[in-house]
């Protein structure tokens, strides 16, 4: 059985207030998530992932398409027992505190007394929220409420887990404690379905990915062959090079960048990476990094339909290990 | 389903008791009520109806401003915070969302009506140094102010539903006046001797909420008691346009997208 099966689902909105018009937020779109699989739905803002996320747990209702979860209709509302959600940029109570909060999230699946102290316990530690449970939700940082946005996702120890984005407004050890959490339910079995537009949490942590934009499905299946992540060029970093090596290089590299002593060229064809290694030791200039460069999702946008601003896709952003430079 | 409803409730009246809006109204509604006392004492023979007047008076009409401040900000707050979304991606039903709004904010009124009643009758025990069983007729009027609030929150709720916070209040507060008058209005339709104006003004009477009725502190002042048969058809309305409003609400709620 499939976790999720999307058929065509199809949203308008309309626009504009005394001319109203419609605006497609969500073309057609066609998914099946399998059980126990980690899907990310990824794009740009504005795709039409919220839009999707919202359409499934019935928060909003499609134009045409139909959906179930969980082998239900998503008019069954009782199925939602059995599925948590995390909203994007979520906001709770101001005059709940983090204890009382999941309690009553609790009471709303249901919960025994009993079963939801035992279950706000884990999730309290679980999240690094027991400190703070105690405080009311208005005084919290954006990370702890999205910290406290996840526990109540969790709190019926759900089969399917719906976040959006849910690395926004953590810091780097947020983030990665959200992807540990994100793995060890995998490894429980749980379907996990996310968005997010950052690659990089994906690529770690999804099974299989469907991209889109301007809510159109733009591809689907694993990450690495919608984007063709073989290596599309080298980068090399080099200390101090000689200009006459630079010169040399130049037929061989895409770019070069000058930034203080270093200066970055990025080799397009692998053929030639030999050859260029060694030009540069015959030099005898020093050799920083060698680092393979990745195609981003943004440079898939890029390539797919331009930047939307006259720039030519090689103009684009370069993702390069998670660090972003520019040509 | 009532377990849900129950613990929305809970969840509305622990947010309007612990909005500070409603402490000062309530303080202010104390304060009115003592001040009944000083009015009194300057009214000779004419004490105690004075402060049964102005108290009541002021149970109502703060009752009528927590009901409306608080009532309009009920569902839209909601959606404005985005906190909906956490709660209908629950097990919970819209229907049972709206229901538990609605009882959470009339327990909160009914807690707030109690406090300011019993502030009431400590400025009647002040002034006549004793009560007797004839001042609990005045409890009669509290009921039927209690009544007006419940079907003045069903109107905030049903506004909050579709409309933004000031407009829900004009036209809760308009619809509270115009109901206050409604008697009047069809008197003035049948006086116009037009059928026109007479079938609009009888379908405006019967179809805005009647508040005429419950208005009774005036006769409750002057020690008349309320008839037995007002007590009845008076719940019985309350009752029956409570959950014409809820019905109208849960409708309106049940087709609302949360973008």
């Amino acid at each position: 059985m499939s976790a999720i099966e999307i058929l065509d689902l199809t949203k308008d909105y309309a626009v504009g207030f005394f001319r109203k018009r419609l605006r497609r937020a969500l073309d057609g779109l066609s998914l099946h998530v399998e059980v126990g699989e980690v899907f990310g739905l990824l794009g740009p803002n504005g795709a039409g992932k919220s839009t999707t996320l919202k359409l499934l747990l019935r928060l909003i209702f499609p134009t045409s398409g139909t959906a179930r979860l969980l082998g239900r209709e998503l008019g069954d509302v009782s199925m939602h027992a059995r599925v948590g959600y995390l909203p994007e940029n979520p906001y709770f109570y101001d005059h709940l505190t983090t204890r009382e909060f999941l309690n009553y999230v609790g009471e709303l699946f249901g919960l025994a007394s009993a079963q939801r102290y035992r279950r706000v316990g884990q999730l309290l530690d679980r999240l690094g929220l027991a400190d703070s449970c105690d405080i009311p939700l208005r005084k919290f940082s954006k990370g702890m409420v999205q910290r406290v946005g996840i526990a109540q996702a969790l709190m019926n120890d759900p089969e399917l887990i719906f976040l959006d984005e849910p690395m926004s407004g953590l810091d780097p050890l947020g983030r990665r404690e959200v992807r540990d959490l994100i793995l060890e339910l995998k490894a429980a079995g749980k379907t996990v379905f996310f968005s997010t537009h950052i690659l990089s949490d994906a690529e770690m942590l999804c099974d299989r990915v469907a991209i889109l934009n301007r809510g159109r499905l733009h591809g689907r299946g694993e990450l690495r062959e919608i984007l063709s992540l073989g290596v599309s060029a080298t980068e090399v970093v080099l200390e101090n090079p000689a200009p006459e090596l630079l010169t040399e290089l130049q037929p061989y590299s895409r770019a070069a960048v000058r930034t203080g002593n270093r200066v970055r060229v990025e080799i397009a064809e692998e053929a030639a990476l030999a050859k260029v290694l060694d030009m540069i030791l015959r030099r005898g200039a020093q050799v920083v990094s060698l680092n393979p460069v990745k195609m981003s999702l943004e440079d898939y946008f890029l390539a797919q339909m331009g930047d939307g601003a006259g720039r030519p896709p090689a103009e684009a952003k370069r993702q390069v290990q998670g660090e972003e430079v520019r040509k | 389903m009532t377990r849900r409803v129950a613990s929305i409730a809970l969840n509305t009246f622990k947010e309007s008791v612990r909005e500070r809006v409603l402490y000062n109204l309530v303080v202010f509604a104390l304060l009115l009520i003592g001040a009944a006392i000083l009015f009194g004492s300057i009214s000779v023979g004419i004490e105690q109806i004075i402060l049964v007047n102005l108290g009541l008076s002021s149970i109502s009409v703060f009752g009528l401003l927590m009901a409306i401040f608080i009532g309009i900000g009920l569902v839209w707050k909601e959606i404005d915070k985005r906190t909906i979304f956490s709660i209908l991606s629950k097990p919970v039903r819209r229907g049972e969302f709206i229901l538990g709004k609605y009882l959470g904010l009339l327990l909160t009124l009914i807690i707030n009506t109690g406090i300011m009643t019993l502030g009431f009758y400590a400025a009647l025990l002040y002034q006549k140094r004793t009560l007797a069983l004839a001042d609990l007729l005045a409890l009669e009027a509290v009921y039927f102010i209690l009544l007006q609030l419940a079907i003045v929150v069903g109107l905030a709720l049903l506004f909050s539903c579709i409309s933004t916070p000031i407009l829900s209040a004009v036209f809760t507060f308009s619809l509270y006046v115009v109901g206050n008058f409604l008697d009047d209005i069809r008197w003035f339709g049948q006086e116009t001797g037009s059928a026109v104006v007479e079938s609009l003004t009888s379908g405006i009477y019967y179809l805005l909420p009647n508040f005429g009725d419950f208005n009774v502190i005036s006769q409750i002042a002057h020690g008349e008691r309320v008839p037995g048969y007002l007590l009845i058809s008076n719940s019985l309305y309350a009752l029956l346009y409570v959950s014409i409003l809820i019905s109208a609400a849960i409708l309106v709620f049940e087709e609302r997208e949360f973008k």
